[in-house]
């Protein structure tokens, strides 16, 4: 069972959400990690949850990335440790240069709450291998800054070396580049996200959509 | 400094009767300061002195009452030794002169409302009322008050699950945002405003005190006239990343031993909540201003006594542990300041450099406030409304209502809330009648819910009370919860006015009436007067918030019909079309009486479909409000993706009246087998009939052309994605 660590900033609001999913799929609850901590190891995810870290008052997740505790992120990144973030978490992951291109301002410049549809790109990596090659599920989202870019370039590398995690396949609502949703680092230890499979993790709140990215997890 | 006299009072909303009156409490003149304390306390939103005498006649008692009205917000018992807490809070005034910060502040102070007790925020809603939709003004006001909701909600990461829109030309220069928070704590461990411990500390905590929203309680408690927008700076700036803080602050200093009392500076800022605390404590308080934290530099007694900045809380706390407080409070990167003591004296005492800014005996500032027994006078009751002919016929009918502002999808707005955050939202909005949230650990979950049927209290307020309380409780009791309590935002003109204290009056004694006969008692409220612009006033609107509980959140049943099940119509229709939609939108007309509001058949009705929803035996249930029968029908249509096949109309009833018409205690329910229901229903002598059947694409009714989903959907959402395109 991975050592699974939760790291909360100030404003963050989804960790709460995010160990209920965790604890449901692991059968074991994780850390909650406060972001002046530095020392991660002993640890095999850390979770971005989503939220307004700072309250997103600078550039979302831009002072949340030059955090003590992002330090620690990156140290074990380096040493080859899985990393999840989800919404906030994911542009925190930009900002702190774990992950390529930046989530800017949503296309039609408000909020987006809604369910979106998922297609898996990949099932061989740590976080998907319960989803099939292909399967379309449903997330829900909210953001409003979810707008994935980068250049052209990065854009073609991550295709091209299949680094692309998740794509909207309904509707790309906040005006993804390529309809990219989330994308891994180069050793598929990280995925950034913008929807929130946490939120779906119980047929009682509308679905189990997401619960398959935490049974990947949990049987890792 | 101008002159203290009784022209300055007047400037700050105090008639020459009032000022006299803090003359004689005083035995001399006030200061500046001291006068704008009286003025703030003493103004209509902070002490209900138009509204006292009649908020006292609602019924606010039952078993599972914790604390009522008095408090920060209403407490219930909702089992398993938890309690919800909650409240409904208006923020009028502000949200006209600023959309956006208006709205968004009127949040953050409900929420503050509700955690200062002690509870975790779980879900939001909000009551809106704008003006006509054809003004660029209200598109404006539109905007800014959805975004502003959002803004703040989203951030601080409530979701925000429910509420109600309405648009009327009488909100055109008023419009109304109701917010109302709904959270949950363990029922020991409740916190209370009352000050106690000579000599505790009275401790600061939150954002620092800036010059906003001075006097904003009392902007709150006057017309608007053609200047209103010079009131802006009177208006807050809201920061939802510190409430944020803010509250897991102080929900991890509540599990200490810490605290002896808290309260939120919400109107009238650090005068209020400290003339409270002490007032509800009987004791007195000292504060030194120059302990403030501050935001500017140069303020004086009187701004930092007044102002309304946000997201700031006075607590007052054990002594020994203030520096273990003080951790708690640093670590979410907070101010924290002890700023003054609780004394013997039954004073406050406010000191600013080095100079007593204020000396004021708080038995009289609170005890002698004014009261006003205002004259009223009730509307005659409107003449009940003649036939009506259809001159246009079903599908033109249904497919204008569904598209019409206050029928449309509101699908455009509740898209920029988030509504899932806290992993607990078993029904989003528009899934059922009520919101539907589970609480973390247990089976549980609250039904929640807004209402109010404006239109039908300006034409007969009583009965227009009476049916805002029972629409809340029949939209809870058709998600399968027991309502349990209720929560008012009383929303008026000028009570200076006899018709309109009349109308707040005659709302009043519907309301009472109705949660008497429902065992829905009052725990919490708000009354907003003065809604009015250049002498024309709001519609009556007094707006009910309810929360509601179901044991077995699996159970909680939603809007959506799904293939080959039966539909059954329960409660009585004789064709109410006075004061309808369909009298509105299709005959250009809003007159006749409104529905008649019968609270036995509302009680047994709904006590009926409850427990048939708690019995497995009921897979939708949607209640019956505007628009009536066929409006409720294709909603149910619509939220499952799945036609209909509906039974002529009776005989009895012209055509119209039947499908549109808006008789009270109505449910629909779909069921897989009719019999056993219809049966049950004739035996304990509920109007029960068998009106159709699910499945198919499309709407279909003898006599009438099948309507597509897809054309019945096209209406129905268009109206607020057309009106931002």
């Amino acid at each position: 069972m991975l050592a699974t660590g939760i790291l909360i900033f100030p404003g963050i609001n989804r960790e709460r959400d995010m160990a209920m999913a965790v604890e449901q799929s692991f059968g074991k609850a994780p850390r909650m990690i406060w972001h002046k901590e530095t020392d991660l190891t002993g640890l095999d995810l850390i979770i971005i949850p989503g939220g307004f870290s700072f309250g997103d008052y600078l550039r979302c997740g831009a002072m949340a990335a030059h955090s003590p505790v992002m330090q620690g992120v990156k140290a074990h990144a380096a040493r080859g440790g899985y990393v999840l973030g989800v919404c906030n978490g994911f542009q925190i992951l930009t900002e702190a240069g774990l992950l390529p291109g930046a989530l800017l301002r949503n296309a039609g410049l408000r909020f987006l709450s809604m369910d979106t549809m998922l297609r898996v790109e990949r099932n061989d990596t740590i976080f998907t291998a319960h989803y099939q090659k292909g399967q379309v599920f449903r997330a829900p989202l909210a953001h409003g800054d979810g707008n994935y870019t980068a250049d052209p370039a990065t854009l073609d590398r991550l295709e091209g070396e299949g680094l692309v995690a998740f794509r909207y396949a309904d509707e790309n609502r906040n005006g993804s580049a390529r309809a990219i949703a989330g994308i891994y680092s180069p050793n598929h230890r990280i995925l950034g996200l913008m929807p929130h499979p946490e939120d779906l993790v119980d047929p009682l709140m509308g679905g189990s959509d997401g619960k398959p990215l935490f049974d990947s997890l949990a049987a890792a | 400094m101008k002159p203290v006299n009784e022209a300055l009072a007047k400037s700050f909303g105090l008639n020459a009767e009032e000022y006299a009156k803090v003359l004689t409490i005083m035995g001399r003149t006030p200061s500046f300061t001291e006068l704008g304390i009286f003025s703030v306390m003493w103004s209509e939103h902070c002490s209900y002195k138009s509204s006292r005498v009649w908020l006292k006649t609602l019924p606010t008692k039952a078993p599972w009452v914790i604390h009522g009205p008095g408090e920060n917000a209403g407490v219930i018992d909702i089992g398993e030794g938890l309690a919800a807490i909650f409240k409904m809070e208006s923020h009028n005034h502000p949200s006209f002169i600023e959309p956006y910060q208006g709205a968004a502040t009127g949040v953050g102070g409900i929420l503050r409302d509700v955690f200062t007790m002690g509870a975790r925020p779980i879900a939001n809603l909000n009551a809106l009322r704008f003006g006509d939709p054809k003004l660029p003004v209200t598109k404006r006001v539109v905007d800014g008050v959805v975004r502003g909701i959002g803004g703040y909600g989203n951030c601080v990461g409530v979701p925000t699950v429910g509420g109600e829109v309405n648009f009327h030309p009488a909100y055109n220069g008023n419009p109304l945002v109701n917010a109302m928070t709904v959270g949950i704590a363990a029922q020991d461990k409740i916190f209370l405003s009352a000050a106690a411990g000579i000599g505790n500390p009275v401790v600061y905590v939150g954002s620092k005190t800036g010059r906003d929203g001075i006097h904003g309680a009392t902007m709150a408690s006057t017309e608007f006239d053609a200047n209103s927008a010079e009131k802006r700076p009177t208006v807050q700036v809201g920061d939802p990343f510190t409430e944020k803080l803010l509250i897991e602050a102080c929900l991890e200093l509540m599990q200490t031993d810490a605290i002896v009392a808290i309260q939120d500076m919400g109107a009238a800022g650090l005068t209020s909540s400290s003339v409270e605390m002490a007032g509800k404590g009987g004791v007195g308080i000292e504060l030194n201003l120059d302990t403030v934290p501050q935001r500017e530099t140069g303020m004086s007694a009187y701004e930092m006594m007044l102002s309304e900045s946000q997201e700031r809380m006075l607590l007052v706390l054990k002594p020994e542990r203030s520096e273990m407080a003080r951790a708690i409070i640093e670590k979410w990167d907070l101010d924290y300041a002890i700023i003054g003591k609780i004394t013997d004296t039954g004073r406050i005492v406010i000191t600013h450099k080095g100079v007593v800014e204020a000396d004021i005996e708080l038995a009289p500032l609170s005890d002698e406030a004014p009261l006003y027994h205002r004259p009223y006078a009730s509307a005659a009751k409107p003449a009940p409304l003649g036939e009506t002919h259809d001159p246009v016929g079903f599908e033109a009918a249904l497919l204008k209502l569904m598209a019409c502002p206050d029928i449309a999808s509101r699908r455009w707005i509740f898209d920029q809330y988030d509504s899932t955050v806290g992993g607990q939202t078993v029904k989003r909005p528009a899934q059922a009648d009520a919101a539907i949230v589970r609480l973390d650990g247990t089976n549980r979950a609250l039904a929640i819910t807004t209402d109010c049927t404006p239109r039908y209290c300006a034409a007969d307020a009583q009965a227009g009370g009476a049916q805002a309380v029972a629409e809340a409780w029949r939209n809870i009791t058709a998600t399968g919860a027991l309502p349990l309590a209720v929560t008012d935002n009383m929303n008026f003109g000028n009570p200076e006015k006899p018709e309109i204290m009349g109308q707040f009056v005659d709302a009043i004694k519907g309301m009472a009436a109705a949660c008497t006969a429902l065992d829905f008692p009052v725990v919490s409220g708000n009354v907003s007067l003065y809604n009015e612009t250049e002498g024309k006033g709001i519609l009556p609107t007094p707006a009910i918030g309810a929360v509601g509980v179901i044991e077995d959140a699996s159970l909680a049943t939603g809007l959506a019909i799904a293939p080959g099940q039966q539909l059954i119509l329960i409660g009585d229709t004789k064709g109410a079309l006075g004061q309808s939609l369909w009298l509105r939108e299709i005959l250009g007309r809003e007159d006749g009486a409104p529905p008649e509001v019968n609270l036995l058949n509302e009680r047994e009705n709904g006590d009926f479909v409850r427990e048939h929803i708690l019995s497995g035996a009921v897979q939708a249930c949607h209640d019956l409000s505007d628009g009536g029968l066929a409006i409720a029908l294709v909603e149910m249509a619509l939220a499952g993706a799945t036609g209909l096949t509906l039974h002529p109309s009776p005989e009895h009833i012209p055509a119209h009246a039947y499908w549109f018409g808006e008789d009270q205690a109505r449910y629909i329910l779909a069921v897989a087998n009719p019999t056993p229901i219809l049966t049950a229903a004739h035996a304990a002598g509920i109007p029960a009939r068998h009106i159709g059947h699910t499945g198919g694409n499309s709407l279909t009714l003898t006599g009438v052309n099948p309507i597509s989903l897809a054309t019945l959907r096209d209406a129905h959402e268009g109206f607020f994605p057309n009106w931002f395109a």
